[in-house]
């Protein structure tokens, strides 16, 4: 499928930027930001130039066509020498949770169209926290395979040999400026104020904590049901060979008593069309699920390895203040 | 596309509403740039030159970079200036009274640089529209967007067109923004910024203009903000007259994290970095409170050895400072310590459990 592989992305600081605004006008609360990244392919690495957001859907804008909506944008930055091309999208998270099936089926058909697209996840409260969490996802050729099919019972998972873990792969982020930004970013701190950057520092932790876990909670809940599910349906099905063994074995003994009386056996009926196979559960969702488990224990990980540092600083401040 | 003619010479074919600035007569010194109001000029070089006792209250300082204090106070010299009234500016009604500050987000000024680093050939300069919102005592750009034109000798268009069509879309997405004003890359004001300046003036109450110098004049990029006021001889030929007003950057929270991680890049070889990982930042945010903390330690013991004047107000930032560290006897500092380390360790082992939990599953349903 692909011919190369993207190492790199390399972002601009107004892409950055940009997103980081996005968010912080427009999505308050729960609900996510979308927009979309205009760039191009070099060599090995994707590029994104630019970017642009969608708006809210909002309930009044029945009628409002996302795509022409889009084509318009282009154009107009086509006039301006921007990158008009198509390279990907970006949505904020809450709290990390965005392995879902909208995500996957909207980066497939990204991915479908172009190779190479991306998608650029931007965590805006752990970056609230202190330090910029942005991370690019794309999927992996085994799940967009599967994706095509549009095959989502076990066994065609299993033969594609699809784990949780294997289905984004993450791709490192760079960012590179130009010297002229440079110099703007140089301005930039002459002339701002020292702002107090001391969030990564602050040794309360427990409400994010807090939050997360419960998330994680939700999530293993829906997990066990749908192990439950899982389990009812291959009880099922053994049940249904059950049945149908003893159906078999019935024919054969009538079978056998009519051949013993002389009249002409029973046809064979048809079994399968008695014994309606019980229909699988879909896999795909306990794949996404166990997806984001799994997110969200990284995060959780992460997170707690880093409040572990602050402690043991903040006990060794103290050790020495005795 | 509207075009606009521009005749050097001729000025009365331009006879447009009464009451509207008209341009100035060919050949009179160009007033804008060169008016000097020493208030404003002052009050943006002075916080450049004394960055000592600047950063020194940064540290004790909680409040946010809205507040115009952390660019006043450290200029004791300077007496908090009155607002640059230019008498002829105070008759400008609007949403501007005095002391009137434009407050710019990094995003902007990154949008107008990636566009200059764009611009068509032989295009000296680029503009654009600057939206944002209005304040009660301030001007808040947001966003920006470039728009498409082109300049001679003779004449200046601009698409205006286009520019409505952008603004449209961008209003689709965040509705509160409107039109406060344009911007233009270039280190100085040039008669076709006048005509320019008139168009938006259409567009929005009293735009604001906004200068970024591309060209690096004085080796500096310079960033300036104007309003028009008309000017002249009342009953005579009129004329513009730029009025410069002071620029202050705001941050969200999140930018300023963004824009901190940005920064580094200036450091690096070839302008690349990585997001580096959680513990590296702890490590970076904990050397730059040692750096700050460092320069504290340094001007109080300057001002105890006499060679800087003590100064009263960064004397009683420091006094918050130490004040902010919370007394607390050992003992009980061990037991919040210890039991916030058994939380996360707890907290780390479940995160772990599950993983591995959901490992084996994966596991158990491929069997």
């Amino acid at each position: 499928m692909l011919k190369k592989t993207l190492y790199v992305q390399y972002t601009p600081c107004l892409v950055v930027l940009k997103i980081i605004k996005h968010y912080q006008e427009e999505g308050q609360g729960n609900e996510v930001v979308q927009g979309v990244l205009l760039g191009l392919v070099v060599d090995d690495r994707l590029e994104i130039t630019n970017c642009f957001p969608f708006p809210q859907h909002t309930e009044d804008d029945a009628d409002f066509d996302e795509v022409q909506y889009q084509m318009e944008m282009m154009r107009s930055l086509r006039h301006v020498n921007i990158d008009h091309l198509h390279v990907g999208w970006y949505q904020s998270t809450y709290y990390g949770s965005f392995v879902t099936r909208a995500l996957l089926d909207s980066q497939f058909s990204y991915q479908h169209a172009i190779e190479e697209s991306v998608v650029l996840i931007y965590d805006p409260i752990k970056t609230a926290q202190g330090s910029l969490s942005l991370k690019a996802y794309r999927l992996t050729p085994k799940l967009m395979e599967v994706c095509k099919e549009k095959d989502f019972s076990p066994e065609a998972l299993k033969k594609a040999n699809i784990a949780y873990e294997n289905m984004f792969e993450e791709v490192p982020i760079v960012i590179k400026n130009s010297y002229l930004i440079n110099v703007m970013l140089w301005e930039l701190e002459k002339k701002s104020a020292v702002a107090d950057r001391h969030e990564l520092l602050s040794l309360a932790s427990s409400n994010h904590l807090g939050k997360s876990l419960q998330l994680l909670m939700d999530r293993v809940d829906e997990m066990s049901q749908d192990i439950v599910k899982y389990n009812t349906y291959l009880r099922n099905v053994s049940k249904q060979q059950q049945q149908k063994h003893q159906y078999q074995q019935r024919r054969q003994q009538e079978n056998i008593q009519r051949q013993s009386r002389g009249e002409p056996p029973l046809p064979e009926e048809d079994i399968n069309k008695l014994f309606k196979p019980p229909q699988p559960p879909p896999r795909m969702e306990s794949l996404l699920i166990a997806g984001q488990i799994n997110t969200y224990c990284q995060n959780i990980k992460e997170f707690n390895a880093q409040n572990l540092g602050k402690l043991f600083m903040a006990q060794a401040l103290q050790d020495y203040n005795n | 596309m509207e075009a606009i003619k521009t005749n050097s010479t001729c000025l009365s074919h331009r006879a447009k509403t009464p009451g509207a600035v008209q341009p100035r007569p060919a050949g009179a010194p160009y007033p804008g740039a060169a008016f000097a109001a020493p208030p404003p000029h002052s009050r943006e070089a002075a916080p450049a030159a004394s960055a000592l006792p600047h950063s020194a209250q940064s540290p004790a300082q909680p409040a946010r970079t809205r507040a115009a204090t952390p660019a006043a106070a450290p200029t004791p010299p300077a007496a908090p200036a009155p607002p640059p009234a230019v008498p002829l500016s105070a008759a400008l009604s609007g949403p501007f009274p005095g002391g009137r500050v434009v407050r710019l987000h990094p995003v902007v000024l990154a949008s107008i640089v990636d566009s200059f680093e764009r611009r068509n050939e032989g295009a000296a300069r680029v503009i654009g529209t600057l939206l944002g919102t209005v304040d009660k005592h301030s001007v808040e750009v947001t966003n920006c967007f470039s728009v498409p034109h082109n300049e001679s000798e003779d004449e200046v268009a601009v698409d205006m067109e286009f520019a409505k069509n952008m603004y449209e879309l961008h209003k689709k997405v965040s509705p509160s923004e409107i039109i406060l004003g344009w911007y233009a890359t270039g280190h100085d004001i040039t008669e076709h910024s006048v005509l320019i300046h008139e168009y938006y003036s259409r567009e929005a109450h009293n735009p604001i203009h906004l200068t970024v110098d591309t060209s690096l004049q004085n080796s500096r990029m310079s960033i300036k903000a104007y309003v028009s006021a008309p000017m002249g001889v009342p009953g005579k030929t009129m004329g513009v007259m730029f009025t410069p007003l002071t620029v202050k950057y705001v941050y969200y929270d999140t930018e300023r994290i963004g824009v901190d991680l940005i920064m580094k890049t200036c450091f690096s070889p070839n302008r690349v970095i990585g997001l580096s990982s959680d513990l590296q930042q702890v490590g970076s945010a904990s050397a730059r409170i040692q750096d700050t903390l460092t320069m504290v330690l340094q001007y109080a013991e300057d001002v105890l050895s006499g060679k800087v004047a003590a100064d009263n107000t960064v004397g009683r930032f420091l006094m918050d400072l130490i004040n902010q560290v919370p007394k607390i006897s050992p003992e009980d500092f061990e037991t919040m310590l210890n039991s916030n380390i058994n939380d996360l360790l707890m907290v780390t082992y479940l995160a772990n459990l599950t993983q591995s939990q959901i490992a084996l599953n994966e596991k158990l349903l491929s069997l």
